[in-house]
């Protein structure tokens, strides 16, 4: 039973019922983050309050929003955006932090790669993060259903069809998640309920499980330098500022990340108010209509690259079909990010500028997923369909060759 | 200094990635067509000829008015728009905007041969005609007057909304403009127009959002130019009816575009205050750290 006595304060009142004083200390002004980094390492802070935009935002739109196949479009097009008051500023918000969040993403997932903080010792940090990569990818898709235009329809359509395995014509799983034949109305409903109950809860649950790993750990730094925390702590905590390698989480890592958060801001506003036809394809201003595909179909701008190693095998190989080929090079492409920590053979923790043959290797890999995201949105044909599965082989061809090339620089280096 | 190297890497391969995604592959997506062409050089028009209105005023009363209203000069409708869509296919316009909305050498080669000046030839073949007949027996100096009659009662100018709903709506419906009480239907019924167009003609009210405002003038001017044979006619309307037009699909389709420009600028003066205070704080705080 705690001590409790008398409260001078509410501070003390809670303290004594709730720790608040050691939580505090634990949580923020004694948790500590290393002093060598730069802006990169505020893209967690960036994430956190890009996805808090979405779930406010989101909570507006709910109060409007009719999953249904007849109400849900206007839902959207005429309540939202044209009724409610600032409807649609609301979803304006919603759908360029949707897509603006996969930017922060990237940048997060390739300062991670970069500066190898997925390994020795950092690989949950590095696999929950995949998985919320996967989750958030989720709820972009599903999100992307509600409005029930043509887009929203034909990509449920594809999409769900590749549960089919292409050859395996595994129709009862696609029916089985469509609620039906064809995507319907409980296709739409059900996918309402992942886009804000399941996937949501299930995003938060990871986020605290993320930044759980971080505790053991510790945050990575620019020169991956090895960090005897304790030491270091102490060190500031007797006064010693400059001489100490840590910082504490508040205040002094937060003021950077707020700082770069106003930036972000400006950024993410100037998109919300000026510049927002990137994250609402036009296409999808058209009602959704079983009875018409549209001309090109393509995902949002975070998945182009994934979709290209779906369709660069445009032809059949080695007694197999194209679509097959594309299905598992496609089904290898979600999953080898989260193996990263695995086939990097290299034992030492350092960025890539130290890492010779890795640090190309990590340049040739953002070049192709651009070149793959281009050409997953361009028409397929003639020249682009080879450019798409020229990028598809060097994407395989990279992580074929990552176990092989982290070994050498380890050897060259004399860690192995 | 490193930050802002970082800074550069981040800006060259989201502005790289951004470049290809948007505007260059739109660039490969759509077709690209020639730009509006609003004196209808093409069609067999007035060819300079000045029309007399009051010896149109007769040729118009003798010709028109058995099919066409002529509400705002006392010729009201003589059906109702399911019976005249029934009779006709679809419900003809009433023409008293017409000397004001259209050009009058489109109008002229309109009456001479309406199917060849909509560019909906490939419609009317083996047997199906344009609901209006050819009046290419008239001299071209009746034609001339009749536009100039035409012209003549126009009113000086129209609503957005009126120029609309003179224009498009007797095949288009753009239920956002009225979605309480429905009055922004088609004119004509759904099941007549799906009939006389071969398919339903699209509800337009988000057609400002799913179009470029680009491609709709360019479509609206010469549509067989993006969608080579559509049913949709090329309607003649001059370059100030089609604003006006495309001026009201944005009140209906787009009615925050106001709003945004009056708010937007506030957003980010507030949020570059806040940047700068948040610089400041954080450079305070990292004084003592180096």
């Amino acid at each position: 039973m705690a001590k409790i006595t008398k409260a001078n304060s509410l501070g003390e009142w809670f303290d004594q019922r709730l720790n608040t004083t050691a939580f505090t200390k634990v949580m923020m002004t004694e948790y500590w983050i290393p002093k060598d980094i730069n802006f990169l390492w505020a893209m967690g802070v960036v994430l956190a309050v890009t996805f808090k935009i979405l779930i406010i935002s989101g909570i507006f739109l709910m109060m409007y929003y009719k999953p249904d196949v007849n109400m849900a479009f206007d839902s959207v097009n005429y309540t939202i955006m044209q009724e409610v008051a600032y409807g649609w500023l609301f979803r304006h918000m919603h759908g360029v932090a949707a897509s603006v969040i996969f930017l922060v993403i990237y940048i997060h997932m390739f300062t991670g790669i970069y500066y190898g903080s997925y390994k020795k010792g950092r690989e949950m940090i590095w696999i929950t993060g995949m998985l919320l990569f996967v989750t958030f990818s989720a709820a972009g898709f599903s999100g992307y259903m509600l409005p029930w235009g043509q887009m929203s329809y034909w990509a449920a359509s594809v999409i769900t069809n590749l549960f089919a395995g292409g050859s395996l014509e595994a129709w009862g799983l696609v029916e089985w998640i469509r609620g039906g034949f064809t995507v319907n109305d409980a296709t739409l409903t059900r996918f309402f309920m992942l886009h804000v109950f399941l996937l949501p809860l299930a995003i938060i649950m990871i986020i605290a499980v993320h930044f759980y790993t971080l505790r053991i750990p510790h945050v990575n730094n620019q020169n991956s330098a090895d960090i005897d925390f304790d030491a270091e702590a102490e060190k500031y905590l007797s006064g010693d500022k400059k001489g100490s390698k840590v910082i504490p989480f508040w205040p002094v890592f937060l003021s950077k990340d707020f700082a770069v958060l106003g930036v972000f801001f400006i950024f993410y506003f100037y998109l919300v108010f000026f510049h927002f036809n990137f994250a609402m394809d036009p296409v999808n201003f058209d009602p959704a209509d079983s009875m018409k595909t549209p001309a090109h179909i393509y995902p949002e701008w975070y998945f182009l690259w994934s979709y290209e190693t779906l369709r660069g095998p445009f032809f059949d190989m080695m007694g197999m079909k194209a679509a097959d080929i594309g299905l598992i090079i496609f089904g290898m492409a979600q999953g080898i990010f989260l193996v990263f920590p695995f086939l990097d053979r290299d034992p030492d923790v350092l960025p890539a500028h130290k890492r010779p043959l890795f640090n190309i290797w990590f340049w040739l890999l953002l070049l192709d997923l651009i070149v793959l995201s281009v050409y997953g949105k361009l028409p397929p044909s003639g020249a682009n369909a080879y450019v798409g599965f020229a990028a598809t082989a060097v994407f395989l061809a990279l992580w074929a060759a990552l176990p092989i090339i982290t070994k050498i620089d380890a050897k060259r280096r004399g860690a192995v | 200094m490193r930050e802002l190297k970082i800074l550069a890497v981040l800006v060259v391969f989201t502005g790289l990635l951004y470049f290809g995604v948007e505007p260059y592959a739109h660039t490969q997506l759509h077709k690209h067509v020639d730009a509006p062409e609003y004196s209808f050089k093409d069609v067999d028009g007035l060819k300079g000829m000045t029309g007399n209105a009051k010896a149109g005023e007769a040729i118009v009363q003798a010709n028109c008015i058995a099919c066409h209203a002529l509400e705002k000069i006392g010729f009201p409708k003589l059906m109702d728009d399911a019976t005249s869509a029934a009779s006709y296919g679809v419900v003809p316009p009433d023409l008293s905007t017409s000397g004001l909305l259209y050009n009058a050498d489109y109008l002229a080669a309109f009456i001479k041969n309406p199917a060849k000046a909509t560019q909906t030839e490939h419609k009317f073949k083996d047997g199906a005609v344009h609901p209006m007949p050819n009046y290419d027996w008239m001299q071209p100096q009746e034609i001339a007057d009749m536009v100039s009659y035409l012209q003549s009662i126009a009113p000086k100018s129209v609503t957005n909304k009126e120029a609309f709903a003179d224009a498009c709506q007797r095949c288009h419906a753009i239920k956002y403009g009225d979605m309480l009480n429905g009055t922004m239907a088609s004119f004509t019924p759904d099941s007549n127009i799906k009939a006389y167009m071969g398919k339903m003609p699209p509800d337009l009210s988000q057609y400002i959002k799913s179009r470029s405002e680009q491609y709709l003038h360019e479509f609206v001017n010469a549509p067989q130019k993006h969608l080579d044979g559509t049913a949709m006619p090329r309607v003649g309307l001059t370059e100030a009816a089609e604003a006006q037009v495309i001026d009201y699909m944005i009140e209906v389709g787009d009615s925050s575009r106001d709003a945004r420009a009056e708010l937007g600028p506030k957003f980010l003066i507030y949020f570059l205050i806040f940047a700068i205070f948040a610089w400041l704080w954080k450079a305070k705080i990292w004084r003592d750290l180096h």
